[in-house]
């Protein structure tokens, strides 16, 4: 039994999930094996032999791979997946985007966003914004799965020395091609990789006004998140929006500024170690998660708390 | 050219689902149902290119139980031209989904075809890349903007670290996020017209297409409850209960 984890990287560097997804593959019971399938992705492929318990990587170097266009990925895994028991990626928009097409094409059903694995064929998912836990077993050849990453540790980045491989890349599907992209600079940590969260709602009121939080998030290190109202309303950028369908985020303390808490935010953070609500309406549903909350003014109770940090 | 559009029937985005006290599932009976919502937006889509005069007809697509034609007539009100009906009780799958939806897409050769990038019940994600890979079309998912333009999709998608723009040759797989557009709300009208819009049905046999569930759920159960908090009178027992209670700061 082996498992093949699809790498999340940006051919210099590996994403964090990566190593949540290797934590989740080796818990599938045997050998775990990556993929990395990019352009000059040597600096990628060398950070996945030193994850701890990756026994090899194999590289499918061509260019393009470089920008991870799913129809190219996957026919890559295809050509590899032979006898591997299980293949995994992170249920990022990265892996979501791919991994879906290797199922299809493999004739076996894909498990999506598994938060456990009871038995190297059963797993834990959450339904319905996870107002439902399924517990779901397959019995098809090869399980192919997404890994919610808040539900597995991070493999320790370094300790490993798997053995590298390089793969044939399969030809240039050349259906698609990539155009461009609009990556927001931030000095702050990702949004899904941080301890600490300090999230806006549709109280902050306007996209100025969300300027409030950003003391706060700088004193505390904080990446900064949004309810999808937030977001609709164009206060901040789509890639903020915590939520059933936007990120899946578990920090240890995620601070709720202005948000109500409906069931669809709630979906996306309520696995937080703590959670901190700020809102004025003292009935909003998000202080019954909340561990603490504080009913008041946003714009006067966040100024205070930067203060009271000191 | 002709669009596809599938929508799905799912328990309403308002609707808090309750686990069955056997473990056997959610509770759906007497639960509002309505359309998927990134199907909504779909629909919406696929109307706004035929009004621009990019598309000719737009075709909705159902699979599921017979209560799914009022889903395909919510469709025909926002602007589906028609509507098919993939009856089955069997509850499907995303993959026997596609497969069935791969066999339309066969018979009916759309350019285009708009689904949502998940289905609020399942959450599963899967339907249009499984759709893309079993028509050998290329996809863009979780799009924010589609534009049609010398027979190429160019379509901008809501990726992790931002926005990503992607060109496709046509015929290609789109799948919907939230920001595409607002879809507008059926009129009566509107509703009227879409009960004398054609509504075919077929069953899953006709397509050829086997739906049998490969994944067993074994049970579903309620996920831990956080134990509810409290709420602290000011910044300053705020700030002494993070340092000292909960120790995160």
């Amino acid at each position: 039994m082996v498992a093949l984890v699809i790498a999340e990287h940006d051919n210099a560097s590996l994403k964090g999930s990566t190593h949540h997804t290797v934590t989740a593959a080796a818990q599938c019971g045997g050998e775990v094996h990556v993929l990395v399938a990019g352009s000059n992705a040597s600096a990628a492929a060398a950070a996945a032999a030193q994850i701890a318990g990756v026994s090899k990587v194999l590289v499918a170097d061509a260019p393009y791979f470089a920008e991870g266009l799913a129809e190219n990925v996957a026919e890559q895994i295809l050509a590899v997946a032979g006898n591997y028991s299980h293949i995994l990626a992170p249920a990022t928009a990265y892996g979501k985007n791919i991994l879906p097409r290797v199922a299809a094409k493999l004739d076996v059903a894909q498990i999506s966003e598994i938060t456990k694995v009871d038995a190297p064929d059963t797993f834990e998912r959450p339904i319905y914004a996870g107002n439902a836990i399924a517990y779901v077993q397959s019995s098809d050849k090869v399980k192919v799965i997404t890994v919610r990453t808040t539900g597995f540790d991070a493999a320790a980045a370094t300790g490993g020395s798997a053995a590298t491989e390089n793969v044939a890349a399969v030809a240039d599907v050349g259906k698609s091609s990539f155009v461009g992209r609009e990556v927001a600079k931030s000095d702050r940590p990702e949004l899904t990789a941080a301890k600490i969260i300090v999230s806006g709602g549709r109280g902050i009121g306007s996209a100025e006004n969300f300027k409030v939080l950003e003391p706060l998030a700088d004193k505390l290190n904080a990446a900064m998140g949004a309810s999808r109202a937030a977001v609709d309303a164009g206060f901040v950028p789509n890639d903020w929006q915590v939520g059933q369908t936007g990120k899946i985020v578990a920090p240890s303390l995620y601070i709720a500024v202005g948000i109500s808490g409906a069931i669809q935010h709630l979906a996306g953070m309520k696995d937080s170690k703590t959670i901190v609500a700020i809102n004025k309406d003292p009935e909003a549903p998000i202080f019954s998660v909340a561990d603490y909350g504080i009913v008041g003014d946003l714009f006067e109770v966040v100024p205070e708390l930067v203060k009271e940090l000191g | 050219m002709k669009v596809l559009v599938p929508v799905k029937r799912v328990v309403d985005y308002n609707v808090k689902v309750r686990v069955k006290s056997d473990g056997t599932g959610v509770d759906i009976a007497n639960v509002k149902m309505s359309m998927n919502p990134f199907d909504e937006i779909a629909l919406e889509e696929a109307t706004r290119l035929k009004e621009a005069g990019k598309v000719t007809e737009v075709v909705a697509v159902s699979c599921g139980v017979a209560q799914c034609q009022e889903t395909l007539r919510t469709g025909m009100a926002i602007g589906a031209d028609r509507g098919i009906l993939v009856e089955t009780a069997t509850e499907l799958e995303p993959l026997a989904v596609a497969k069935l939806l791969k066999a339309l897409a066969d018979k009916e050769q759309p350019q285009l075809i708009i689904l949502g990038k998940q289905a609020i019940d399942d959450d599963s994600n899967q339907t249009g890349q499984m759709l893309a890979a079993l028509l050998g079309w290329p996809q863009a998912t979780f799009a924010s903007k589609v534009v049609l333009e010398d027979g190429k999709a160019i379509v901008t998608r809501e990726v992790d670290g931002g926005l990503e723009t992607i060109a496709l040759t046509l015929p290609a797989i789109v799948t919907t996020d939230l920001r595409l557009n607002e879809p507008r709300y059926v009129t009566l009208p509107n509703i009227m017209k879409a009960k004398k819009k054609p509504l075919e049905t077929v069953k899953p046999e006709d397509l050829g297409v086997d739906v049998t569930p490969r994944l067993k759920t074994l049970k579903v159960v309620e996920p831990a409850k956080r134990s509810a908090g409290i709420k602290v009178p000011d910044v300053a027992t705020l700030v002494s209960k993070l340092r000292t209670e909960a120790k995160v700061i």
